[in-house]
């Protein structure tokens, strides 16, 4: 009767263990002022981690944002954010996209690569492997634009750094349920 | 019906129409719009505080003893800043507030103004929901919206930060029309197929417990009927938290007594060996279970709560009800009775007999004294003489407040107001005002330490000032009695600024403030002694000098589980009872 069988709370069992995933969860706020801060807010103040995060109106004329937030802890620790997200009074939905299933998630990256040569050529052949956009161009630096999922992006960071990476612009993941229903 | 208006007079309108009587507040440069407005009027009754933690403190007792909204109104700066302990204690505590803050004119937000402060950012983590109103047009909105948030749902603190531009500019009021918040909308009625399931399980049952908490009191008392009933129906025991007690009644054969670290032996040793645990309207707070991997291990639970993110946050549980406590209860009620639902019987007698067994190591005993007042014996003969009355308890935080919780027996919901989550001390003298204006015939006694007392004992001021005959009744042991048993508890008896040095003699103190001051140190003339405070008309602070170093038992030690209490009668070496690991917890 006395074995410990009671799982125990995420906040204890968030650090440190294997059953870590990462979740993107979308949540849609009145786009009123600090509505920004009091999602953050609980994110630092109860301890969760933001992976990402990114935020821009969806609906004008009803005044609602969009927070695309991908995080990560253990199922019971997400399952807790989202309730929390949900206690938020101008929080309308929270959506875990990860668990509905087959999200699709994108984000855009602008980067920077400085370089002469066969380093510009180099450059330019990788940017085209990876369908990425050159949205400026100096003598000596390309600016290139390119929109997909997260690794993708990694990768594509990882192969310009050896050529003459300078900077790195991101906006975090935008995300969307498939088909035809809003969920 | 709209009127044309100026916003201080909308604030003031909109308190009208919430039907608001009393109001806590303290004046400022930023709130004098509002408080000319209040002069013009007699509906509302603004009742002047000493400290603006006190206003706060004040709204959660009247609101706490009378299910209404509390309200308290402050100026910006110092005021809001002050107003946040309290504003924090509503928040852990769930009690419905509406605090109402001024704010420099919206050109100067931003600009370090004197007495600005970012009364939103500061108070967002603090609050329900907060407000800014840079628009008058929004004013009366927000004024109404603010007291549904604050009430509906799990209840907590709401405020309104009002710049002055906002209260001096003219525009339209009109009163609240309908209550649906756009994206606020708590779910109060259970789902059916998961209260039938419950049920199921509550036959099945061979060793239940219903653990019940301060949510079955914020439903109203109809939902403590409805746990008697229930109760009554099932035949299983109960047990609450801190802030759940007078829900049921303490006389009650089925009642347990207080659960957690200085909860009964009985009610702790039922949650550890229960198979059915019925947890409703409480939140699985680490004062309640203790060492969570070895809490209640071979049970089943079943979690009421309004408030989904209670749900599977500490405990996992089996079975989550989301709802009102009272619509749930209403709905199991009506089930067992007209589906002739019957418990295992047999089952519940063997448990029943178990629970003797530990209710006969009577854990809340203790050695009594002809010489000095026991501060247990103290509570006991308090209770014995006040029961009678209409009476409403508040404390302050440690020692004494549980020594409260344990002696004291409460009959009825919304007896019993004290810090559950926060734990502030300070919270009792101002919780009484607040109580004692809501019910201005009852006893309202504050049970207090000599520490905890004189975090705000300005407030005596206010109880004089309107004539409250609140009773301050201090168990007067000249230590920080809580941190001095945690400091024998952990740090080898070193009482590290735990002594009260250089108290004040309280006696001349409420003398000073215009009270009734009255000392007692034999327990022989106890009995008169109280008995002269109840029938004083005035405020009293009532110095019961009792014994040093008592310490509150029975205990889990933290880390321990349910199971590992220290009871009076062990003599345990207090030193070594918690483990390395269990001095990191608080």
């Amino acid at each position: 009767m006395n074995a410990p069988t009671s799982p125990p709370s995420p906040y204890s069992s968030a650090i440190g263990k294997s059953n870590v995933e990462s979740h993107t969860l979308s949540v849609l706020v009145d786009n009123e002022p600090g509505v920004l801060a009091r999602v953050v807010g609980l994110f630092s103040g109860r301890g969760y981690n933001i992976e990402s995060l990114t935020v821009a109106e969806v609906a004008h004329a009803e005044h609602l944002s969009r927070i695309t937030i991908v995080t990560s802890g253990t199922p019971e620790a997400i399952e807790q954010i989202g309730h929390q997200l949900e206690r938020l009074v101008p929080v309308h939905k929270v959506i875990d996209l990860t668990l509905v299933g087959g999200a699709i998630e994108r984000e855009l990256a602008m980067v920077k690569v400085q370089g002469k040569g066969e380093n510009r050529v180099e450059a330019l052949r990788l940017a085209d492997a990876f369908r990425a956009r050159v949205i400026d161009a100096t003598t000596q630096s390309f600016v290139f634009e390119l929109t997909g999922r997260s690794d993708k992006i990694d990768q594509f960071i990882e192969l310009m750094r050896p050529i003459g990476l300078v900077d790195v612009s991101r906006t975090g993941v935008a995300a969307i349920a498939r088909g035809a229903a809003a969920p | 019906m709209s009127k044309q208006m100026s916003g201080a007079e909308m604030v003031v309108e909109a308190l009208k129409d919430q039907g608001v009587r009393t109001l806590f507040g303290y004046p400022g440069g930023a709130v004098l719009p509002i408080y000319d407005a209040l002069f013009q009027q007699d509906f509302v009754k603004h009742v002047l505080v000493r400290h603006e933690q006190g206003a706060a403190h004040a709204a959660e007792g009247f609101a706490r003893s009378s299910g209404k909204t509390g309200v308290l109104l402050v100026t910006s700066g110092p005021g809001a800043t002050n107003a946040i302990t309290g504003l924090t204690d509503a928040l852990m505590d769930s009690i419905p507030l509406v605090c109402i803050t001024g704010q420099v004119p919206t050109h100067l937000i931003g600009s370090d103004a004197f007495q600005e402060c970012d009364t939103v950012g500061i108070t967002r983590h603090c609050t329900k929901h907060n407000y800014l109103v840079r628009r008058i047009e929004d004013l009366p909105r927000i004024l109404h919206e603010a007291f549904y948030v604050a009430s509906s749902g799990r209840p907590g603190p709401v405020v309104i930060d009002i710049p002055k531009d906002v209260q001096f500019a003219v525009g339209t009021y009109s009163a609240p029309r309908n209550n649906q918040h756009k994206s606020y909308r708590p779910q109060l009625k259970g789902d059916a197929g998961r209260i039938a399931q419950a049920m199921t399980m509550m036959t099945k049952a061979k060793r239940p417990v219903f653990y019940t908490g301060g949510g079955v009191i914020n439903s109203g008392p109809a939902a403590s009927t409805l746990l008697r009933e229930l109760a009554a129906l099932t035949g299983f025991p109960v047990t609450s938290t801190l802030m759940g007690l007078g829900a049921f009644p303490a006389s009650n054969k089925q009642w347990l007594g207080m659960l957690g670290m200085h909860g009964t032996f009985e009610a702790n040793n039922a949650m550890h060996d229960c198979d059915l645990m019925v947890c409703i309207g409480a939140r699985f707070d680490d004062r309640i279970t203790g060492r969570l991997d070895a809490f209640a291990p071979g049970s089943k639970k079943i979690h009421i709560d309004i408030d989904p993110s209670s749900i599977n946050k500490n405990v996992k549980v089996d079975l989550g009800i989301i709802g009102d406590v009272g619509h749930v209860l209403e709905d199991m009620v009506r089930l067992w009775r007209t589906q002739s639902l019957e418990a295992n019987k047999s089952a519940l007698k063997a448990w029943w007999t178990q629970i003797d067994i530990w209710r006969a190591r009577n854990s809340l005993g203790f050695r009594g004294s002809e010489k000095t007042i026991k501060p247990q014996y103290a509570i006991q003969r308090l209770y014995e003489l006040t029961k009678d009355r209409e009476t409403y308890i508040t404390t302050e935080v440690g020692q004494h407040q549980m020594w409260a919780a344990q002696h004291y027996h409460f009959e009825e919901p919304n007896r019993w107001m004290t810090s559950g989550g926060l734990g502030t001390m300070g919270y009792g003298l101002p919780a009484a005002i607040g109580a004692q204006l809501a019910h201005p015939k009852a006893l309202v006694i504050d049970i207090a330490g000599e520490a905890s007392i004189q975090m705000c004992i300005q407030e005596m001021s206010t109880a004089l000032q309107y004539r409250l005959p609140v009773k301050i009744f201090i168990l007067n042991n000249e230590y920080m009695g809580m941190v001095r048993q945690w400091q024998e508890l952990l740090h080898g008896g070193r009482y590290s600024e735990s002594y009260s040095e250089a108290l004040p003699d309280f006696v001349k103190l409420a003398e000073a403030y215009g009270g009734v001051g009255i000392r007692c140190s034999d327990p022989a003339q106890l009995d008169a002694a109280i008995q002269e405070m109840i029938d004083s008309p005035k405020a009293v602070i009532f110095d019961c000098l009792v014994d040093k170093m008592e310490n509150c038992l029975p205990m889990i030690p933290s880390g321990k589980a349910h199971n590992e209490m220290i009871l009076p009668d062990m003599d345990a070496q207090m030193g070594s009872v918690i483990d390395e690991k269990g001095k990191m917890l608080v």
